[in-house]
């Protein structure tokens, strides 16, 4: 039953992609409701099986029912069922705000590509195969790349080869990736390659390397770290403002797979007896956070719309966990990952209501769009200033909303780091940097209006009247928080056992391959043999 | 002698290919995807190691070829004609739209401040 509700999460978009192909623009209404039964129905599942404790053990699917390392296996743990759990929350508030504002409207497919890109994503986060997750990242790219062109737009047309383009790079650094560790390791499957990572021939130790920095270099890419993270602002400010919302998870799969690899692969584990590898990556990842949270919040001060602000809020995200991720081999590496957690939650849930928010202030400023500059008033200006109020100070990470407990949570676990000193420079320079910059955005954006020819100064009782459809979906991640905050201690030990099966992949291990690792004498310790000497 | 001729004709194509994708022109970058993929597929398909008269059939041979590799290459490729399908679409909807086949669109800097606004249909 688990089994098959997990399979579910993954064949559920892809079915229902298919169906709504079919109807889309023959029975939209029809379309609408699919769309939103199926999301609905995956944040239902992928909640219950969280509630009913079915991550608490790494469950396994194997597809076909072919043991690994033979056949592709889904794991199903705390961590995938969390990454499932806000992709379908925040695949809900995007799509609501997008029938809600008829934005789906705009172009053909809306639906079925949406469907795809969950297809995409669930599958990400469940795969325990390298290959696998390759396909995965297509399939959810090629969805992304036709809901970022959805409805049209000449910048947006601009922006969307940009990212094509980038993302193809990045799909062949995988494939070379991929391709180097099965030639040299000899498996695709994660665990398998843990296994016989050790057995690895001396004189291969430096191209297994090399594979594994591209790796992650793809994964950064996707996760969009400095200084690779060049494509996002510009393909995140010009898509539709659901997709942008939806697009509040994309760098999180590249995160994901960052915690995925380096924890399973790498913690504890030697290259050829003789590399450790622990420590291979997490320096990088603590380095990479630090710049690119800076950079991020030099990029909110230099932003002329608030869309683009936060998309640069987004990146400051990514290398906030990226530092908290740098921190997993320190002494409080179980405390880091916790905290990275929380403040993953937060930042996915908030940015996409933070997008949906700039939507409404998009369309409600017939004279100036979102761009920060003074404009007659908005209708309901202060009911949106106050929802742009308590967003800047949750993403800016200012008490009482989540930001600043994702902050502290991780502030703490850098305490006993070598560099606590430029971790709390960093992060601390770095929130005071953005709430400068959101004071300024939203003083002009809801102070600083002025009377135009035809506009009162002050909203007039007839304003109060015009609707503002999505106006729910910008304020529903706001109260998600604010849940956050007030059942912050069960949430945070919860992520806490969640952080410590993260940090202890022998469970992982155990499930994928219970039977640890078959004919050792199989793992291809010929590498630079012969050409026809190899016979793995 | 094969081996050093493969891995040549591997680097030449990715080579190649990386020139190409910096390139300023839509064309010359799609161009230079594909020749990066087929770069790749070859690094792949070298990856079960190069072999002549042995069938990836177990018991045909004794030391059959190893079968993943190709499976691989196989998904590899199907993946990349479709993306470059996809990208040809998206240069040429880029070339109609901004009027020229830079990837950045600027050639026009007065048309693209004056359009700078105006692309967004307002509700």
């Amino acid at each position: 039953m688990t089994a098959n509700l997990i399979s579910l999460l993954v064949l559920l978009p892809i079915g229902l992609a298919a169906i709504l192909t079919v109807i889309d623009r023959r029975l939209p209404t029809l379309a609408r409701g699919l769309n939103l039964a199926g999301v609905a129905s995956l944040l239902a599942v992928s909640a219950g099986l969280l509630l009913a404790g079915a991550g608490d053990a790494p469950r396994v699917i194997e597809l076909g029912s072919w043991a690994a390392p033979f056949g592709i296996v889904w794991v199903f743990d705390r961590l995938s069922g969390l990454m499932l759990l806000l992709t379908a929350t925040v695949a809900l508030l995007a799509l609501v705000y997008a029938i809600r504002r008829d934005e789906d409207q705009a172009g053909p497919h809306f639906h079925a590509l949406f469907q795809a890109q969950l297809f995409g994503l669930n599958g990400a986060f469940l795969t325990g195969d390298l290959f696998n997750l390759f396909v995965f990242f297509e399939v959810l790219l090629l969805a992304s790349y036709g809901l970022l062109l959805h409805g049209n737009g000449r910048k947006r047309t601009r922006a969307g080869f940009h990212y094509v383009v980038v993302n193809l790079i990045g799909s062949t650094l995988f494939l070379f990736a991929v391709g180097a560790l099965y030639g040299t390791v000899g498996s695709l499957n994660l665990a398998d390659i843990t296994l016989k990572l050790p057995n690895v021939a001396p004189d291969a130790v430096p191209l297994v390397t090399t594979a594994i920095f591209l790796l992650f270099t793809v994964f950064l890419i996707k996760g969009a770290a400095f200084p690779l993270y060049l494509w996002l602002p510009g393909a995140y400010a010009h898509a539709s403002i659901p997709v942008a919302a939806l697009f509040a998870i994309m760098t999180k799969v590249g995160l994901y797979s960052v915690l995925r690899v380096d924890s399973v692969m790498l913690s504890g584990n030697t290259i050829g007896g003789i590399m450790e590898t622990t420590a291979l990556i997490a320096p990088w990842l603590l380095w990479l956070g630090l710049i690119t949270l800076l950079l991020a919040a030099l990029g909110v001060v230099a932003a002329r719309f608030v869309r683009r602000q936060v998309a640069y809020l987004i990146i400051a995200s990514v290398g906030t966990i990226l530092i908290a991720l740098g921190l997993v081999t320190g002494d409080s590496g179980e405390a880091a990952i916790g905290g990275a957690l929380y403040y993953w939650m937060h930042t996915t849930v908030l940015s996409a209501g933070f997008f949906l928010l700039a939507g409404l202030i998009l369309r409600h400023r017939p004279e100036a769009g979102d761009g920060i500059e003074s404009a007659p008033p908005m209708p309901h200006a202060i009911l949106v200033g106050s929802l742009f109020f308590a967003y800047a100070i949750a993403m800016a990470g200012l008490p009482p909303l989540t930001g600043f407990f994702g902050k502290v949570m991780i502030l703490a676990a850098a305490l006993d780091s070598a560099l606590m000193a430029p971790i709390f420079a960093v992060i601390l320079t770095s929130g005071l940097i953005m709430v400068i910059a959101l004071a300024r955005t939203g003083s002009r954006l809801f102070y600083q209006s002025h009377a135009m020819p035809g506009h009162p100064a002050q909203s007039t009782p007839a304003d109060a009247r015009v609707p503002l459809p999505g106006l729910g979906m910008a304020l529903l991640p706001l109260l998600l928080a604010g849940m956050m905050v007030v059942w912050a201690h069960p949430l945070s030990g919860w992520l806490a056992q969640t952080a410590t099966q993260i940090a202890t992949p022998g469970g992982y291990l155990d499930a994928v391959m219970p039977n640890g690792l078959l004919e050792p004498a199989t793992a291809p310790g010929k590498f630079g043999a012969d050409h026809d000497g190899g016979q793995h | 002698m094969t081996n050093i001729a493969l891995s040549l004709l591997i680097g030449m194509l990715t080579g190649a290919g990386v020139y190409l994708v910096l390139r300023a022109q839509t064309f010359p970058v799609v161009l230079g995807l594909t020749l990066m993929s087929y770069g790749v597929n070859l690094f792949l398909f070298a990856m079960g190691r190069l072999k002549t008269a042995a069938p990836a059939v177990v018991g045909a041979v004794e030391h059959p070829t190893d079968p993943l590799p190709q499976a691989l290459v196989l998904t590899a490729i199907v993946i990349a004609f479709a993306m470059t399908a996809f990208v040809i679409v998206l240069a040429l909807k880029a070339r109609a739209a901004l009027g020229n086949d830079h990837v950045d669109g600027v050639h026009i800097p007065q048309a693209d401040r004056l359009l700078d606004r105006s692309e967004e249909p307002r509700a």
